[in-house]
């Protein structure tokens, strides 16, 4: 029935529906679609959309993470970047919405009610929303155009998914960029590039980075943190022309007629409003549309307009924040829900982060008058730079570059013109004060938490006392955090202490897969006392209405496995697929292939096999992995067994939620500091705990010296050998999306000892530790010294038989390769993807 | 064209696929992922997620619906649907006859 789209065009309309037209679907214009359809607007209005662009609408403030996102591509990420599409284009459908993508309105027949779109369509309206937003601003100078139309190749504006993508193209065979202009766009850009391995030349006109939102001292600490990045200032020059040869992009020059040589430009040189429209419609335009209060045209009281192209009491604001409060007043007036409802101008307070430095701005820079506080604090060598200003005792400005910990407070102090403290440098700093999480509770409910999506923590406490139980549902009701993503911490802190104030818990939060209303204790309880062994029985047995849970499989075929080292019975269908082929799935199909190679160490024998298997079967990409392998990627799934068979080597597990692999220094055996013999207590360790399937994977290390070259301190069990024969065990280090330095667990005095504690703690991470549940948040959870007392110490006297479970899974090891080459089940490595050429990935 | 023709795959044995799990077949030129749950039925989708292209076959699946192993999108195994902000993906009819896989596209 649902087989294939046939929805219609148009939503089946009542007659008495009044006609509402949007131009421009970006965030102004979605977000004025949003806030109407929440006023009941879908039912007065029959909505339609034209958007310039051929996509649904995205979150602009995202372009600068497409750009350097994809400069790390990981081989096993997970929620990639439909992150930046605001609404699917299904949401267009659902509410009944018509949307024409890729139809630019070029007039308003005003008296007609009608709009002309380039495709020579006439589309009739009662309301009118202009949301047509902005775009770059190319100053005019020699080798910029191709054409009329055509930016030289090689040169980007830095506004639309299509700049970005063009720029991810480019960026793979050219090296050198120039930023023409060091604004807050600008900067996103030319970190986005460096993050791809481009040398990165900032050009801008004035000595001040920045300097729409910082003064002078600040803008200085910014400018070198990013000089420590790397990146190339050229500040208080102009660029007078772009070079060009064969058609592209050469370099720049100067007005000081000095050249830079480079293969890209970038121009990030400001905005400007697209006014064409509204100017040949006879609108009244300044810098921008001129509106009143009520968002409206001054010319035609049909007409509404909304965000960057909106001139509001001489200003115009081109950042999100005033955009939502503009919506917000539009969608009032204009469903007649609040018909009174007036814009009053924006206080602009901006929280961001620059090229990874955190910046926050709000009100005035320095102080205007004699009789301005000026408080300013500055430690250059750490890159922190505050200041704020203070009239008649209320705070009317403030910076903070590199530490924003304060933002939360001295927005709320600004934004309601509140008491300061006596001591002034307390508005900076916590002389002996309470902890964050304190601070959330006692922020008053106006604050606000998300500046992209103006949230404030009222609105979070409120959802919270609608019924929502965890973090994520307030977020996903109130948008908050789904904006640049920098303030999610802050809501976590918010929701969590509104939580825990109203004593409420989401259980499901406790349970240890979200299909069995358990805990991971009570299950594996009633998993041992009723003997099941099987994913299938457990769902007959525990699950309601024994249902099945596709979401839930995965955790408890590994629970079972560790729990039932030999009575488990493996179905395979409980298994993710990177489990039933023993390979780790890439996002065209095929699969990486990762032999073992204990402690990193190989031989030239091995090496030539992997030479002679990557030829023959014509292996797309042969890498080296950061876990000392080598890894041999895009493999279809019907040569599985025989580039195994042909590598004649063991799995090296890259793909499950196991033991992964021992990184290890070159230790006594070469190196002139070693301490310890790391490499061979690396390859011990490895070769005993291989492939022991666990709640998450688990990375080790092993270093000779606390030099630490094998980066012992950052994995989830990491060893240091230290003078006088001993090895420092740290457990619950992370360097991946989490940074955390391990702590030590122990430190002991032999190989066999090493081995032993290592095992142990594994042993007891893998029966207590939630699914998916690294050891950096598990460590932190149980508690060092808890952890210490059972596993050094043997408080509960446990020990001996966590070492037995754990000799148990270690004599029940099968290497999966050598096991699977006989089929397990019908098809286990049939293709998946009939007709589609594989490997998809590029040669290299 | 406007003629409703179906096409019509008899792939074997129904057998060839795990109980629990799901495999891809031709049917005309048209790649499909037949599923075999637990609690019974066979269900046929279109076998490319339509969000990344991943292979749906090699979902994990329960008795209501696939998760694609690439982002883990969730298509209803009965219309193809997507709950979790995608586009859905068609839905052919699957059945056993005589022992036969048996899956009917429609073209419209």
């Amino acid at each position: 029935m649902t087989q294939t789209a046939e929805r219609p065009d148009t939503p089946p309309s009542a007659p008495a529906r009044s006609r509402l037209v949007v131009v421009g679907n970006g965030m102004s214009g979605a977000r004025a679609l949003e806030e109407i359809l929440a006023r009941g607007g879908g039912d007065t209005f029959a909505i339609t959309v034209f958007g310039e662009e051929p996509y649904g609408n995205y979150n602009r403030i995202l372009l600068s993470e497409v750009l350097a996102n994809a400069a790390g591509e990981a081989v096993d990420n997970e929620d990639a970047d439909d992150e930046i599409y605001l609404n699917p284009l299904d949401w267009y459908d659902e509410n009944g919405i018509t949307l024409h993508a890729g139809v630019r309105i070029v007039r308003i027949d005003r008296p007609s009610k009608v709009v002309y779109g380039d495709d020579g369509s006439v589309t009739p309206y009662d309301t009118l929303v202009l949301a047509t937003g902005s775009r770059s601003f190319f100053p005019p100078m020699e080798g910029m155009w191709a054409s009329t139309t055509r930016l030289t190749p090689g040169v980007f504006g830095f506004r639309s998914l299509d700049d970005a993508t063009g720029m991810l193209e480019h960026v793979r065979e050219h090296r050198t960029a120039v930023v023409i202009g060091g604004g807050l766009l600008g900067l996103e850009a030319a970190a986005g590039l460096q993050a791809h391995g481009v040398a990165v030349h900032v050009v801008h006109p004035t000595e001040v980075l920045m300097n729409q939102q910082l003064e002078a001292e600040a803008s200085k600490v910014l400018r070198s943190k990013l000089q420590d990045m790397g990146m190339h200032m050229h500040l208080g020059v102009k660029t007078s022309e772009i070079l060009v040869e064969d058609g592209r992009v050469a370099g720049v020059r100067f007005t000081d007629g000095s050249d830079l040589a480079c293969d890209m430009v970038v121009v990030t040189a400001g905005i400007r409003p697209n006014i064409g429209l509204a100017m040949v419609s006879g609108l009244e335009t300044q810098r921008a549309i001129v509106v009143d209060d009520t968002m409206r045209s001054v010319d035609d009281d049909d007409i509404y307009v909304v965000g960057e192209c909106a001139q509001h009491r001489g200003e115009v604001y081109g950042v999100v924040g005033p955009l939502w409060e503009q919506a917000a007043v539009l969608a009032d007036v204009v469903t007649g829900t609040n018909p009174d409802a007036r814009y009053h101008g924006s206080r602009l307070a901006t929280k961001l982060k620059v090229a990874g430095v955190d910046v926050a701005q709000m009100g005035v820079k320095i102080p205007e008058r004699s009789s301005d506080e000026f408080v300013q604090f500055s430690e250059t060598g750490r890159g922190v730079y505050q200041t704020v200003v203070i009239r008649d005792g209320t705070l009317i400005g403030a910076t903070l570059v590199g530490d924003v910990s304060k933002v939360a407070a001295l927005t709320q102090a600004f934004d309601s013109r509140s008491a300061l403290p006596e001591e002034r440098v307390k508005l900076l700093f916590d002389l002996g004060s309470a902890d964050d999480g304190a601070a959330a509770a006692d922020l008053p409910d106006d604050t606000q938490i998300c500046n992209c999506n103006g949230v404030s923590k009222g609105d979070l406490v409120g959802c919270v006392e609608d019924g929502a139980e965890s973090v994520s549902a307030c977020m996903a009701a109130t948008r908050a955090g789904k904006g640049c993503g920098s303030c999610k911490g802050l809501v976590k802190e918010v929701v969590e202490a509104a939580l825990g104030g109203a004593g409420r818990e989401d259980p499901a939060d406790s349970y240890y897969v979200p299909g069995i209303p358990m805990d991971k204790p009570t299950l594996m309880r009633e998993i041992r006392s009723r003997g099941l062994t099987s994913v299938s029985a457990v769902f007959e047995a525990l699950a309601p209405e024994g249902r099945d849970h596709v979401g839930s499989k995965m955790g408890l075929t590994a629970l079972l496995r560790m729990m039932w080292p030999h009575e488990f019975v493996d179905e395979r269908d409980g298994r993710f697929i990177n489990d039933r082929v023993h390979a780790n799935i890439q996002r065209d199909g095929t699969f990486s292939v990762v032999p073992r190679m204990s402690g990193g160490v190989t031989s030239p024998d091995q090496l030539r096999r992997i030479a002679d298997v990557a030829e023959k079967h014509e292996i797309p990409m042969v890498k080296l992995t950061g876990g000392q392998r080598i890894d041999l990627l895009g493999v279809p799934k019907e040569k599985l067994q025989e580039v195994w068979a042909d590598l004649d080597m063991p799995s090296g597990w890259a793909y499950g939620k196991s033991f992964r692999t021992v990184k290890t220094c070159v230790g006594t055996d070469f190196c002139r500091f070693g301490l310890g013999d790391s490499t061979q207590l690396g390859i011990d360790i490895e070769e005993t705990y291989k492939g022991i399937e666990g709640p998450a994977k688990m990375k080790l290390a092993v270093s000779g010296c606390p030099r630490n070259c094998a980066e012992s301190m950052v994995k989830d069990v990491g060893l240091v050998a230290v003078e006088g024969g001993s090895w420092q065990i740290y457990v619950g280090g992370a360097a991946g999306a989490t940074i955390r330095k391990g702590d030590i667990l122990a430190t002991v005095d032999s190989h066999e000892e090493a081995l032993r504690i290592t095992g142990r703690f594994l042993q007891y991470y893998r029966e207590n530790a939630n699914w998916l549940e690294r050891t950096y948040d598990f460590v932190p959870r149980m508690g060092l010294e808890y952890l210490q007392a059972v596993i050094v110490d043997d408080s509960e006297g446990i020990a001996a038989d966590l070492d037995a479970r754990m000799q148990e899974a270690v004599d029940a090891y099968v290497d999966p390769w050598a096991s699977d080459q006989t089929e397990r089940t019908p098809g286990q490595f049939h293709d998946a993807l009939p007709l589609v050429p594989l490997p998809q990935v590029p040669v290299r | 064209m406007s003629s409703v023709d179906v096409v019509e795959g008899r792939l074997g044995p129904v057998d060839q696929i795990p109980v629990g799990e799901g495999r891809a077949f031709l049917v005309g030129d048209e790649p499909v992922a037949v599923f075999r749950p637990r609690s019974g039925g066979l269900h046929a989708l279109r076998a490319i997620c339509p969000h990344r292209g991943g292979p749906l076959a090699d979902g994990l699946v329960d008795g209501e619906v696939v998760m694609c192993p690439l982002h883990n999108h969730q298509f209803s195994l009965v219309d193809g649907s997507c709950a979790t902000g995608t586009d859905d993906v068609a839905a052919y009819s699957a059945a056993e006859e005589d022992g036969e896989l048996v899956v009917r596209l429609r073209h419209t």
